[in-house]
């Protein structure tokens, strides 16, 4: 009996050190939700709700607050997300159900292998071709024939919340259109073909059969890509001009959480100023948690509802 | 249910399939111009002396991101040792004893900690490791990308273990190997290739990270000698580059650009390649 309580040592050990590494994940987790909050304690014993109120970013005096920051990652990723989601949706649809199969597989590797371009050489791009190119050709147009509306007033500057929203927009859309096709690919082949049965149309088929049972993944999709948006940095900071300034122009430099960061952090002159920083990265954190829970619950739902594990 | 006429159905249907086809163009064209110009202008610049030397100040011809391919390669090398074991144990551990609520609660931490902003992973490790250290990095840096790495390996770990049919582990458990060696030689072996994939995978994630590189490894001009320093990175020197206002900068920046998106897209394929020759 001695080898068969080895093996039962050994089992155990192995077991141990499993789930050891395993409950780290969780450890991690936590411990990087307590530092941030240990870290930007004295900001908010300092600032309190006048952070996310105020807007006033002045790290001589020692004023510290948010508001342009928080406008600017909201306007810039919900603006990306709403051009970016009826793009990624219909690209997804063609995959799916338009394309012949080679021509769609082609496709989806295309979208899938943009999805790994990382985010500084979306920002490469962004400051060296397409905001010349805005400030030459796109921002005049707009402040000629549009500039009585006070979204496109202004001077063009080049670097600008449109230009944040159009990189955002270019980066977020492979995430979403991936997800979405393996959402899309799921909706039982039944379902398709007893649409068609009954003589639905493709476009009819699409919207009674396909639609239907794909909301919830697509909603997580698109979930996930503003998560995504929000937490965007290289590509942003590059092109959005890092003005701390609320404006209703869109042609005008904004600043946004991420990049405020990037460009302060590793010189915050002061502890309070590290600190307001801290606290941009923690309403960042909180932010994407809840966002990207959500999306996971509704994506978790749809792998569910099909039997199959976990997505 | 009153129908509607049929040219009116077929027209809509037209008119959705055109839509949807002129998405599909909307979405390929941005990414194909980018492409397109990151080839043209990194074909420009790309030279030998791109892969042999160091950075040179502007204006001083002959200037290359040696370093920077270097510090990336290592600190990708020290993010694998770390995190690794963490993502293939704790996938082991889901597959093999996870089930119930812990399971659940330990995956969607992993689902949940790869949404994190990785600049916020760099302010973490920032106060972990740099504060405590007294100075930025390689180490710094390396513990960073390794934490961006651990919830990818654990996830694509766990899918191909479960992949695994159950009759290869109870063959092994019968013939008397103890749970542990089967998990190991057995379980983990069938899984290999996959397991390759996930963290072939990984590296293409980490390799263009920079903004959690911003306040660990910081970057460095010149060759660093130790790990407890500042050390260079491919991605941080095209960002530091791209920003510059000087026009050789921007040539070894797409040059960099370039030389990145094809280890990517080697890296992207090699693994889509892998996954699918398991499959057929």
């Amino acid at each position: 009996m001695v080898n068969s309580d080895k093996h039962r040592n050994g089992d155990a050990l192995f077991k141990g050190i499993a789930q050891f590494f395993a409950l780290s994940i969780i450890a991690i987790l936590l411990l990087m939700t307590y530092r941030m909050v240990a870290e930007s304690m004295p900001s908010i014993r300092a600032f309190g709700v006048s952070f996310i109120s105020g807007s006033n970013w002045d790290a001589v005096q020692g004023q510290f607050a948010a508001l342009p920051y928080l406008y600017g990652s909201v306007v810039s990723s919900l603006l990306a997300l709403l051009l970016a989601a009826p793009l990624s949706l219909g690209c997804a649809l063609f995959i799916t159900e338009l394309a012949p199969k080679r021509l769609g597989v082609a496709i989806a590797t295309l979208v899938e292998l943009l999805a790994a371009i990382p985010s500084v050489i979306y920002g490469l791009w962004g400051i060296m071709v397409m905001v010349p190119w805005l400030q030459s050709t796109v921002q005049p147009f707009l402040i000629e024939h549009f500039g009585f509306i006070p979204l496109f007033s202004g001077a063009p500057y080049g670097v600008s919340m449109l230009a944040a929203v159009f990189i955002l927009m270019i980066m977020i859309i492979p995430i979403i259109t991936s997800i979405t096709k393996e959402v899309l690919l799921a909706v039982p082949q039944s379902q398709k073909e007893a649409a068609l049965a009954l003589g639905a149309t493709r476009w009819e088929m699409i919207r009674i059969a396909v639609l239907p049972y794909g909301r919830s993944g697509m909603l997580g999709a698109v979930i996930l890509g503003l998560g995504r948006a929000i937490g965007e940095t290289m590509a942003v900071t590059m092109v959005i001009g890092n003005t701390p300034q609320i404006s209703l122009s869109l042609l005008a430099p904004a600043y946004t959480m991420p990049s405020v960061i990037a460009n302060e952090f590793a010189e915050a002159s002061s502890k309070l100023h590290s600190a307001a920083l801290m606290e941009i990265g923690l309403i960042l954190l909180v932010v994407t948690l809840i966002v990207n829970s959500l999306a996971r619950l509704l994506l978790w739902s749809v792998s569910r509802k099909l039997g199959g594990g976990a997505k | 249910m009153k129908l509607k006429s049929l040219a009116l159905r077929k027209s809509f249907n037209l008119g959705a399939t055109l839509l949807m086809a002129t998405a599909t163009i909307l979405v390929l064209l941005p990414l194909g111009i980018i492409f397109s110009h990151i080839l043209k202008m990194g074909l420009q610049s790309v030279n030998l002396a791109f892969f042999t030397n160091i950075p040179q100040p502007t204006g001083v011809p002959g200037g290359g991101m040696a370093n920077g391919l270097a510090g990336s390669a290592i600190m990708i090398l020290m993010a694998l040792l770390l995190g690794l074991p963490v993502g293939i144990f704790g996938a082991i551990y889901l597959t093999e004893y996870g089930k119930g609520r812990l399971a659940t609660v330990i995956r969607f931490s992993a689902d949940i900690l790869a949404g994190i902003p990785s600049i916020i992973t760099g302010m973490v490790v920032y106060t972990l490791l740099v504060v405590p250290m007294h100075g930025f990095s390689a180490l710094a840096g390396a513990f960073a990308l390794a934490l961006i790495m651990i919830p990818i390996v654990l996830r694509t770990t766990e899918e191909q273990l479960k992949l695994v049919p159950v009759s290869l582990r109870e063959a092994s458990l019968a013939l008397g190997v103890p749970m542990w060696r089967t998990s190991l030689k057995v379980t983990l072996r069938s899984a290999m290739t996959g397991i390759v994939t996930g963290v072939l995978l990984a590296i293409a994630r980490v390799a263009g990270e920079t903004a959690p590189l911003l306040f660990t490894a910081l970057g460095n001009q010149f060759w660093s000698r130790k790990l407890t320093e500042p050390m260079a990175a491919l991605p941080l020197q095209i960002f530091n580059f791209a920003i510059s206002p000087y026009e050789d900068w921007h040539q070894l920046a797409w040059a960099g650009a370039l030389v990145l998106v094809v280890l990517m897209f080697t890296l992207s394929l090699a693994a889509r390649w892998l996954g699918r020759s398991r499959h057929s």
